[in-house]
């Protein structure tokens, strides 16, 4: 089944498996138990910890494993936030941060004293370091998000340059980096981020796992409290197979990102793909900015299109009948497809929103993946009459 | 698979996912859909009161997975807002009595989801409602006690040649041993009665809520005070009840006039009227309602009255319909025999003993025959 929906979830790696499969089929260890085998899947868990720095230009120590992305977004807000005495909680956000970031400081304004000032983008939904300046109260704000690439649209953001604004008004960068980790990729060091967010899953890796790596500096609260792992940030046995896949994961994706051709390779399958949906709907619109023409490297693997007059649900269910799996916008609870926050905070209307398909491309897609969804969206675009925009 | 490209509409609830079920049974190459019609958030669902809960949207997913077919959930809760949730309100408010499951139907959930099943390329659409469909034509469900025949009698020729209703001869508990036989975890799940976007039963309160007191008096036939209101939109014809005024004998509403604020109440007797004048009447023929000798319902689970069909031609207002049937027009039925308590908004539907003749929406009710726009 040709699989175009890497930013959901990209498919298990092999070598991911192969990490994990000893220590789901060991006996039990508990990675802080004091005997033999506690100690192997301590030393599965440090391996991992030092193949997640190493994707991110951090420190082996720096890595905070959490349940996944929306966990480490979670607690960088809040614990950032409830490190700060109340006065100085204002948190800035780009406006097309993930929910994991927008929702947790919306907690914040509501029930910790915190006020939240989205940083408006432009129309390919880059954060405004104009804008973004202006609002930052120097001494007042704790904490600062911009996104390493966007995961609807692809754009990458000008992380450094938004971090040396957040360092001289005296708060933390939040960086998530649940997309962008493997390409374009991060450095910590290189572009001062102090808080970065990843999920395996993303990887290559399992769910159910990531990290927030936390540099040396970065105040923070934590939000589960217990057995005191994780240097006392996030409490919780250490499930050391899912630990080891995201570790195997992360060594893979820095692997490729090192790899002569391989970024370029996955930027050709998606120009195949745009040319391919081209052919069949001129009037395709393209959104966001994956490309490097900004200098901020955007997701080369990353293809979000708009069909006008065509709604994006009845695409999506069309193009499953054909076998072939993508997304639409982002899903609500019930599994309902409803209109992008990031596409709206781009300046597109509901109904623009609404009839937006996400491609995504990764470590195993192939030109026949990409020829497939060119042949199912013109069985589909056969199917479906451009329709009036509804709103 | 080679059967028919079928859509199933799936609630989530008992009925329609034995209609899934039997869709699958039958051979038909079957896909369900549960539409989000509610845009309140989770949280503050209250489980298992209304429909279109989060739990419901869960239910039918497991339902589909059970049967292993695909699944989809649509959010039609825009749509459904502004057909169905603003014109009950908006009904009210004019001094009428909606039937919001015709106008659902009518707009979102049969018409509205068969044109989009039929853009989508699907033969057919499925729904678990109670009623059938024999060449073309639309019958009262085997089961009398379950038929809802009557909140679909404005589908037309266009619809009912595309629709499936594998539930119209089968009865309740059949529907409920079916669903136990094939493990389905709605086999159990507790009727909804009420209208689905007043979960708590409350529509005097959920109308107030959303349209404000509008204070006004309680009158006899003669104009005299008998006492206050908070909103004539409270009040429907017929109703006796929370009326807050002392008499001698019972009274009831007779007239709601929303722009005078003014509630009109009566004796018994004086409810009965003999002629109902329709407004877009429609024949599940296509081809109209015809003069003639018919059974007309005016509520869902009401008597029956005979009646003669007089067509009184086309509607002037021109008002497009998006996806109604043909031959919508004002019609008269004059009553073989006095009949209480008819509201301006009910739905009346007529039948030939099984068959739906069609019907349209009361505009106005008379003692005998009422003039023209009521």
């Amino acid at each position: 089944m040709p699989y175009l929906d890497y930013a959901a979830s990209a498919p298990l790696r092999a070598e991911a498996l192969a990490a994990m499969l000893p220590l789901l089929q060991r006996p039990a260890a508990n990675p802080s138990s004091q005997h033999g085998p506690g100690r192997a899947a301590r030393a599965a868990v440090e391996t991992a910890r030092e193949q997640v720095a190493a994707l991110v230009g951090a420190a082996p120590g720096e890595v905070v494993f959490t349940s996944g992305g929306t966990e480490a977004d979670n607690l960088a807000v809040k614990g950032a936030v409830l490190a700060r005495p109340e006065g100085a909680r204002q948190l800035v956000c780009s406006a097309v941060e993930h929910h994991a970031v927008l929702d947790a400081a919306a907690w914040a304004e509501a029930d910790a004293g915190a006020r939240v000032t989205l940083a408006p983008v432009d129309p390919a939904g880059r954060v405004d370091l104009e804008r973004l300046a202006g609002l930052l109260e120097p001494g007042r704000t704790a904490l600062v998000a911009v996104m390493a690439a966007n995961n609807e649209v692809g754009t990458g953001q000008p992380v450094a340059a938004a971090a040396g604004l957040a360092h001289a008004a005296g708060a933390v960068l939040l960086c998530d980096a649940v997309q962008a980790a493997g390409l374009p990729g991060v450095d910590m060091d290189r572009d001062g981020i102090d808080l970065l967010a990843l999920a395996a899953h993303k990887l290559g890796g399992p769910t159910g796992v990531g990290a927030l790596v936390v540099r040396a500096g970065a105040d923070l609260r934590p939000l589960l409290h217990g057995g005191g792992q994780e240097r006392g940030l996030r409490s919780g046995t250490l499930p050391a197979a899912a630990i080891a896949g995201f570790g195997a994961a992360a060594a893979a994706a820095l692997a490729e990102r090192e790899a002569p051709g391989f970024a370029a390779a996955l930027a050709a399958l998606r120009a195949r793909l745009l040319a391919g949906l081209r052919a069949l709907e001129p009037a395709l619109v393209v959104n966001g900015d994956p490309g490097r023409s900004s200098g901020a490297g955007g997701l080369p693997g990353l293809l979000s299109v708009r069909f006008p007059g065509r709604r994006a649900e009845d695409l999506l269910l069309l193009l499953d009948r054909h076998g072939v799996a993508c997304s639409a916008g982002s899903a609500c609870a019930s599994g309902a497809v409803t209109p992008s926050h990031v596409l709206l905070a781009m300046g597109r209307g509901p109904a623009e929103a609404r009839e937006t398909v996400r491609f995504s491309l990764g470590h195993a897609s192939t030109e026949a993946d990409v020829d497939a969804a060119v042949a199912a969206v013109h069985g589909a675009l056969e199917v479906l009459a451009p329709q009036e925009a509804t709103t | 698979m080679s059967g028919p490209q079928v859509l199933v509409a799936m609630s989530g609830g008992v009925d329609s996912s034995v209609a899934a079920a039997l869709a699958v049974e039958a051979g038909w190459d079957v896909t369900g859909v549960h539409l989000k019609l509610a845009d309140t958030p989770a949280h503050l669902q209250v489980q298992g009161k209304g429909c279109c809960t989060l739990a419901d949207a869960d239910d039918a997913r497991r339902v589909a997975g059970t049967l292993g077919i695909p699944f989809y959930v649509w959010d039609m809760a825009e749509e459904f807002r502004r057909a169905v949730v603003d014109d009950f309100a908006d009904e009210y408010a004019g001094g009428r009595t909606p039937n919001p499951c015709a106008r659902c139907n009518e707009r979102v959930k049969v018409v509205g989801l068969l044109a989009r099943a039929r853009t989508l390329g699907f033969d057919a659409l499925a729904t678990g409602h109670y009623a059938r469909v024999e060449d073309g034509r639309l019958y009262r469900a085997a089961d009398r006690a379950k038929d809802q025949s009557y909140v679909l009698y404005m589908l037309g020729p266009a619809e009912l040649d595309h629709l499936r209703l594998p539930l119209g001869r089968m009865t309740k508990p059949e529907v409920r041993a079916t669903a136990a036989r094939l493990g389905l975890r709605t086999a159990a799940k507790p009727e909804s009665f009420d209208v689905c976007f007043v979960p708590d039963g409350d529509t005097a309160g959920w109308l107030e809520r959303r349209l404000g007191r509008r204070p006004g008096q309680v009158v006899d036939t003669d104009g005299q005070v008998l006492g206050g209101h908070q909103g004539a939109y409270r009040y429907t014809v017929g109703q006796r009840r929370g009326l807050g005024i002392a008499t001698a004998t019972p009274r009831y509403v007779l007239r709601v006039e929303p722009a005078a604020a003014r509630v009109v109440v009566g004796e018994r007797a004086e409810l009965a009227i003999r002629a109902v004048e329709l407004e877009r009447a429609s024949g599940t023929d296509g081809r109209g309602l015809r003069p003639g000798h018919a059974r007309v319902r005016l509520r869902a689970h009401g008597q029956e009255a005979g009646c003669q069909v007089v067509p009184l031609g086309p509607e002037g207002s021109g008002e497009p319909q998006r996806g109604a049937p043909v031959n919508r027009g004002r019609t008269r039925l004059d009553l073989d025999e006095p009949v209480a308590a008819v509201a301006p908004g009910q739905a009346a539907v007529l039948y030939d003993g099984d068959l739906v003749l069609g019907g349209g929406t009361v505009a106005a009710t008379g003692p005998a025959v009422p003039a023209p726009g009521g």
